[in-house]
């Protein structure tokens, strides 16, 4: 499969401490490819790095979208969500104060944004402001049903309970139009059956059926719930101490001893040295 | 019995509390209120003593303490809904009256009987302030940018005009979209080092910027005239027609064939800071329902997910301060040929205090909050005149009670900019008062 996101020997060092080192990996377009690793694995400096939050010590970020080959380490952190990588957060971070279909609507600023004439046009009604609106709105409301809130786009994102905060941040993030969407723990908190729903939900983001008018996109997700991550990723990558200790399909994940160990702990010394050899 | 028992303790909580309120209030009125210098008749200063105002003020506060008591405990005691919440849906449906009624008001208000120059000035005064109160609302209110230095785009406002119209001899109709432009660049220039600055860090920064266009104003004596500020800045023109208190040819009353009075320019000029505060509040309306609006209010919920969506943090923080500061520079200017004197005394840091205490107390974001806080603000400083020194200390219980009774600012929850059924209001818990 063609790739999305080429990861190349990425490195971020805060002063001394090397957080993430030459971490290597390839996401495959049209597919969700999991980060795993024990607590400070460096998974979600990775992520930031991905995101444009951090910018990265060393190494390189290669988007492959429509044809042309994106850097992300090099752009600034805007710029990166408007090359088409959108992402949640660990922490939900939504606009509280503001409605469910508002979140929506902020997400797609930049489309609308260039359909009011520098925002001069708009205030004196000039430009085709309107039609852009209703066309927002629309996507807004396909993504609004997609996640199950057509109910609720009227009430403050603040006031949702937890479970339909995490989709109105994937909802959210796939109204920027992303090519690749990046989730960070969108299990954590969910209930199981909230779990399975929000499986579901990836799965048809992915094939591009989650709403109308949805074009297919990849994902890259950091996951600790071992249940959605072996159920629905195509491909994992697993860290431990900032390095990339193993790369395979979810199968070759669990039969992988360094993995086990990482996520278990080792015996003692002399299994380290035979899991090592 | 069992019902007096419990009340026993309550009053003498509540006496216990109202004696040390009252103790604080004697330690307080004491040496504020108690002694007082005066001139005598010789000319020398003697030391008058008030002990029974003292007294008088220090049972005022016990009483009202020990009130205050009981009535929270009577309340707690009370099951249901308090006063407030009970109020709230007949106060929501008087609310949608109140807009309109107040514009009405304010187009109307030359026209009845009986007001006189005298209201008008007021009226002037009050909807300058509205204005500022509404430009400074773009920047604290919806982008949630505290501002302490607003003043400075005020400033920058009157003296572009006065300059202008010194040196230049360009009328007022001309160097008011100026004056505007040059306050948003001054916008545009003091939003640059701030953008990385936050809350407290960005107010004190702001503060300083404030201070800075005052003391330049002060010390450039060969541009500006420093202290001795300029004067002799010509009035405006309604379409060419001067406003000349003789008449004579050329002028609005012999245009109009009326009877030539000073009134007329005052109308005018009500009208005209009328039609500015209104431009204000229409272009601040219009942006919230649009991308770049939504983008402001965003930006004041969460930065970072404003940052993770594309949108540029950095051209919608610099828009906010040249928006907000433009229609600042309009305001200058138009105080600036209102007065047709300025001075650097009239840009001190009080003023940008009282135009932040206007949008806090009217509810950071509500259009209709500003203008009554600074309706009330500005008004009651004037209406309380005759209780002279007391007058501040009036104005400052209104401003507690206000904080106390409503914390987020007379209007504090937020109208949503758009719905797919129907808008409801959403409470001030919600809404985030940005941190810079």
């Amino acid at each position: 499969m063609a790739p999305i996101l080429t990861v190349e020997k990425l490195t971020m060092r805060f002063g001394g401490l090397t957080a993430v080192k030459e971490v290597s990996f390839t996401a495959a377009e049209g597919a969700i490819t999991a980060v795993i690793g024990p607590n400070g694995a460096g998974k979600t400096t990775m992520f930031n790095c991905i995101t444009g939050f951090y910018r990265p010590t060393g190494g390189s970020l290669v988007l492959h979208h429509g044809g042309q080959e994106v850097a992300l380490h090099r752009l600034a952190g805007h710029r990166i969500a408007r090359a088409g990588v959108a992402r949640t957060f660990q922490n939900v971070r939504l606009f509280a104060g503001m409605t469910a279909l508002e979140n929506l609507l902020v997400a797609q600023h930049r489309k609308l944004m260039a359909s009011t004439g520098f925002g001069i046009g708009a205030v004196l009604g000039l430009s085709g402001y309107k039609a852009a609106e209703q066309a927002a709105i629309g996507r807004a409301t396909a993504w609004l049903e997609a996640c199950g809130l057509i109910d609720r786009a009227d009430d403050p994102a603040g006031s949702l309970p937890y479970g339909a905060q995490r989709r109105l941040e994937i909802a959210r993030a796939m109204c920027t139009e992303p090519a690749l969407l990046c989730l960070d723990e969108p299990a954590a908190g969910l209930n199981p059956r909230e779990s399975t729903a929000l499986g579901e939900l990836l799965r048809a983001i992915r094939d591009g059926r989650a709403a109308e008018g949805a074009a297919p996109c990849s994902i890259l997700l950091i996951e600790h719930d071992m249940g959605v991550v072996m159920g629905i990723s195509d491909h994992i990558v697993v860290l431990d101490h900032g390095s990339k200790i193993a790369d395979g399909t979810p199968a070759a994940i669990r039969a992988d001893e360094k993995v086990i160990a990482a996520y278990l702990g080792e015996g003692d010394e002399d299994e380290h040295e035979d899991s090592a050899a | 019995m069992s019902l007096a028992h419990p009340r026993r303790p309550v009053l003498g909580a509540a006496l216990k509390d109202a004696g040390l309120a009252a103790l604080i209030a004697a330690g307080l009125f004491l040496p504020m209120v108690g002694l007082r210098t005066d001139v005598g008749p010789t000319g020398a200063l003697f030391l008058r003593t008030r002990w029974t105002d003292v007294l008088l003020l220090v049972a005022i506060v016990f009483a009202g303490r020990f009130l205050i008591r009981l009535w929270q405990e009577w309340r707690a005691e009370r099951h249901g809904p308090s006063l407030q919440k009970r109020l709230a849906g007949p106060m929501l449906r008087l609310g949608r009256f109140v807009a309109p009624a107040l514009l009405l008001f304010a187009l109307l208000l030359p026209l009845i009987p009986g007001i006189g120059r005298y209201e008008l000035d007021l009226g002037i005064l009050v909807l300058t302030y509205v204005m500022l109160g509404w430009g400074l609302n773009i920047v604290v209110g919806l982008a949630g940018l505290l501002d302490l230095g607003y003043v400075a785009f005020y400033a920058v406002g009157a003296y572009s005009y006065a300059l202008l119209a010194q040196y230049f001899g360009l009328s007022f109709w001309i160097c008011l979209p100026l004056a505007g432009l040059l306050a948003a660049f001054w916008g545009i220039l003091l939003g640059f080092p701030v953008l990385r600055l936050r809350g407290d860090y960005l107010a004190i920064v702001t503060l300083g910027f404030g201070e800075i266009i005052r003391l330049v104003l002060l010390n450039w004596v060969s541009l500006t005239g420093g202290p001795n500020g300029i004067s002799g800045i010509p009035r405006p023109s309604f379409f060419g027609l001067a406003f000349t208190a003789g008449g004579g040819p050329g002028s609005f009353a012999d245009f109009f064939g009326l009877e030539p009075s000073p009134t007329h320019r005052v109308v005018f000029l009500y009208y005209l800071i009328l039609a500015l505060a209104l431009l204000t509040n229409w272009v601040t309306l219009r942006l919230r329902r649009q991308p770049l609006g939504r983008a402001w209010e965003a930006m004041r919920e969460d930065e970072i997910a404003c940052r993770s969506l594309g949108i540029n943090i950095t051209t919608t923080k610099l828009t906010a301060f040249a928006l907000g500061a433009m229609f600042g520079g309009f305001a200058g200017a138009f105080f600036a040929t209102r007065q047709a004197f300025i001075s650097p005394e009239s840009f001190t840091f009080i003023e940008s205090a009282i135009i932040l205490a206007i949008v806090v107390l009217g509810g950071l974001g509500s259009q209709l909050g500003v203008a009554i806080a600074a309706l009330v603000l500005i008004g009651g400083f004037e209406v309380f005149r005759d209780l002279q020194e007391w007058r501040m200390l009036v104005f400052g219980a209104a401003m507690v009670l206000i904080m106390i009774w409503k914390p987020r600012g007379l209007v504090g929850s937020r109208t949503p900019t758009v719905a797919l059924s129907e808008k409801r209001t959403i409470s001030a818990a919600m809404v985030a008062e940005g941190r810079g």
